[in-house]
């Protein structure tokens, strides 16, 4: 990427803290970044590096213990709930752990319903709003004539997180987080998962922030990188700088770990 | 839902708690549908009845038809139920004191005991060594079986109107019996009567109701209270939850029952309603229901389907009722159950104590025990009087308990076996 465009998520000094005295855990410790529009945007580090906490103050979930946020240029203001929804139309997420992230008293129509609503298309009529979520769902090759009226544990896991993907085709955001959105599906769904998210982010153009424990991964899709080790970005730059020519060792140590990074990519291991 | 329903009624323990509790709450509802006496009516002059039929012999002598039945053991049943084995071997006691030789004595022939009891005995003498009480014990039995084996007739007299004279009118031969169904007036009293001769069972039954709608009442509140402070505390958190916290543990340091008990004492007696108990019973005891829900909300309100539910712009009050709420619905069914079986036990407990509902409209199952304790019916031997009682607050307690291992079982897969 040459030309990159406007900031469009930015942090400075970005820290959260858990806990309080001894229990105290420092799991994000005042990151600085600037995520660009339309930019692919891989985290890396290992797990318990902060990934996730750092993800969950991107979308506005948990509270900034230190430091400031800035969406668009300006301060990220969450203070009100009508704030926090508008926000939410611009950021979206996919989370790691399929499973956990539906729930389970719900028909996975509602999770589909909802977007659309959040759309401003809760006033639909009802065969509208059934082809909109059958568009989604194909999307994602699902076929929505199968899935309605079933609940979220009749699916599998690869199901799951590619009607999450189709989630986030409804509600097409600025910006998607995906936090290690393969790690906890089996290893023949991860490649067409991480095919689907692909295509929907060249389809639309959004920022895409990637987090993922698997540099190699990283390299294969982003262009730019941003390492975490215990809370802290230790290195980032293009995906070419900091994969070509790492300066930090924790870096060359994460690179080394993988196999086959200058061969051809195997993707079943993703 | 269905499917956790299903399973639910596939646990065995479960089953057996659900139907000791049904079994109850049907008697409860059906008895007095059946049984329409009123439950704290006196109807025994005296106190504790023993358990029995009870069948009116002003009425029994004047049945509309007296039959004959030529039974064989009659005579023999009716000197057993007059002159018992013990009764016969303190007559030979007597009578060998007295000086009768001993061989001479066989207790198993009736006829020749009485002989030699007619013969000997003298209601004024008391034998050396004899204490009164024993001395009034044989004068007992004495006037107990005289004329036990007269077989003669026994009249029905009146007063004539005008002389005042008695004159004949039926003799009751000791064949004649009457048919139960056609005495006018008999009465089951199944468990007797209490210390104030009312009906125990009608009571036990009235009781029941009462103390169920206390539990439930109690219950209720309870679990209303803790589950809104649980989950404010939990799902808000911060100043809200520090808030709640405080006033939580203010609740669990104070001993719940000795509140219970400063508060029902200073309500005073006559402000003491069924009701106004199981609200103060309520008021006091949904602290861990409060801090149980809050724990368990702390590590659900985490969870990724919440912040799904959050990122697709639903408020606060919705994520609580949709995202949280079913998933510790099972936790908070287990919670109102126990709560309601404490409740109940609670208000036995303050009843026993004299700090029960007021005394005068309504039994209760704790009041029931404390009346049987003043009168001492535990000592006199009176089980009727508060063997059921217990029972009854056992099986309640135990069949509630009962479901809820099971529901625990079926909720907690790690404790399936
Ligand atoms: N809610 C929390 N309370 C306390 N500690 C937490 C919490 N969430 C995460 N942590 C801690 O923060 C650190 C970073 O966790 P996380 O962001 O999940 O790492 P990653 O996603 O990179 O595996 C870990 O040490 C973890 O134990
Ligand atoms: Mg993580």
């Amino acid at each position: 990427m040459v030309n990159k465009g406007n900031p469009c998520l930015s942090g400075r000094g970005v820290t959260k803290i858990f806990g309080f005295g001894r229990h105290k855990t420092i799991a994000v410790d005042h990151v600085d970044f600037d995520f660009h529009e339309g930019e692919i945007v891989s985290i890396v580090g290992e797990s318990g590096s902060g990934k996730t906490t750092l993800a969950k103050m991107l979308l506005g979930l948990i509270s900034v213990t230190e430091g400031e946020i800035y969406f668009q240029g300006k301060k990220r203001d969450l203070s009100s709930g009508r704030k926090k929804q508008e926000y939410w139309r611009n950021i979206q997420a996919i989370f790691q752990d399929p499973f956990s992230s539906y729930n389970i008293f719900h028909k996975i129509d509602s999770v589909l319903l909802d977007c659309i609503r959040m759309r401003g298309g809760g006033n639909l009529p009802r065969e509208k709003k059934v082809e909109m979520m059958t568009e989604a769902c194909s999307f994602v090759n699902l076929k929505f004539a199968e899935l309605t009226n079933k609940y979220p544990f009749e699916l599998s896991g690869g199901q799951m997180q590619r009607l999450m993907i189709a989630r986030i085709f409804l509600l097409k955001p600025k910006i998607l987080v995906a936090d290690e959105p393969t790690s906890m599906i089996d290893a023949c769904s991860r490649a067409t998962i991480l095919d689907y998210l692909m295509k929907l982010r060249n389809e639309t153009g959004m920022t895409l922030i990637f987090i993922t424990h698997d540099i190699g991964l990283a390299y294969y899709v982003s262009d730019t990188i941003y390492i975490m080790e215990h809370g802290r970005f230790v290195e980032s730059g293009s995906a070419d700088d900091v994969i070509l020519y790492p300066k930090h060792p924790y870096t060359r140590r994460l690179i080394s770990d993988v196999p086959k990074i200058y061969e051809e990519w195997d993707l079943s291991t993703v | 839902m269905q499917h956790t329903l299903r399973q639910v009624f596939r646990s065995g323990k479960f089953i057996v708690g659900f139907s000791i509790l049904m079994t109850i709450l049907l008697i409860v509802i059906i008895y007095p549908w059946v049984v329409r006496h009123p439950p704290l009516q006196i109807i025994g002059q005296g106190t504790f009845f023993p358990p029995g039929i009870y069948v009116n012999v002003y009425d029994a002598i004047h049945a509309p038809t007296l039959y004959t039945l030529n039974l064989e053991d009659a005579a023999a049943n009716r000197i057993g139920n007059k002159l018992r084995q013990e009764d016969r071997v303190a007559m030979k006691e007597w009578l060998v004191a007295f000086g009768v030789p001993e061989d001479e004595i066989d207790i198993d022939d009736t006829e020749k005991l009485l002989a030699l009891w007619e013969a000997n005995y003298n209601p004024d003498l008391r034998l050396p060594g004899m204490t009164f009480a024993r001395h009034r014990y044989f004068q007992r039995v004495n006037a107990s079986i005289d004329g036990l084996l007269s077989t003669e007739p026994a009249i029905i007299a009146a007063p004539n109107s005008e002389t005042g004279a008695l004159e004949q009118k039926a003799l009751i031969r000791q064949t004649d019996y009457a048919n139960v169904d056609e005495v006018a007036n008999v009465r089951i009293l199944a468990l007797g009567t209490d210390n104030f001769g009312r009906d125990v069972l009608t009571q036990l039954v009235a009781a029941t109701a009462v103390s169920l709608v206390i539990g439930l009442v109690a219950g209720l509140i309870a679990t209303t209270i803790g589950l809104t402070l649980g989950l404010l505390a939990g799902y808000i958190g911060g100043l809200v939850d520090d808030v709640l916290m405080f006033f939580t543990n203010l609740f669990t340091v104070i001993p719940t029952f000795v509140l219970l008990i400063l508060i029902s004492f200073s309500i005073g007696q006559d402000k003491r309603g069924a009701i106004t108990i199981a609200m103060v019973i309520g008021f006091t005891s949904w602290v861990w229901t409060a801090r149980a829900v809050r724990s368990q909300v702390l590590s659900l309100r985490n969870r990724d389907h919440v912040n799904l539910s959050k990122l697709s712009g639903h408020s606060v009050p919705r994520i609580i009722l949709v995202d949280i709420l079913p998933y510790i619905a099972s936790y908070v069914v287990m919670a109102f159950i126990l709560q309601v079986s404490s409740g109940i036990l609670a208000e036995a407990g303050l009843s026993i104590l004299g700090l029960g509902p007021r005394t005068t409209e309504t039994p209760t199952l704790g009041l029931m025990m404390n009346w049987a304790m003043i009168y001492q019916a535990h000592i006199l031997g009176k089980w009727w009087a508060y063997l059921p009682v217990l029972v009854t607050i056992a099986l309640v307690s135990f069949s509630m308990n009962l479901m809820n291992t099971g529901l625990d079982q079926v909720f907690n897969p790690a404790l399936r076996d």
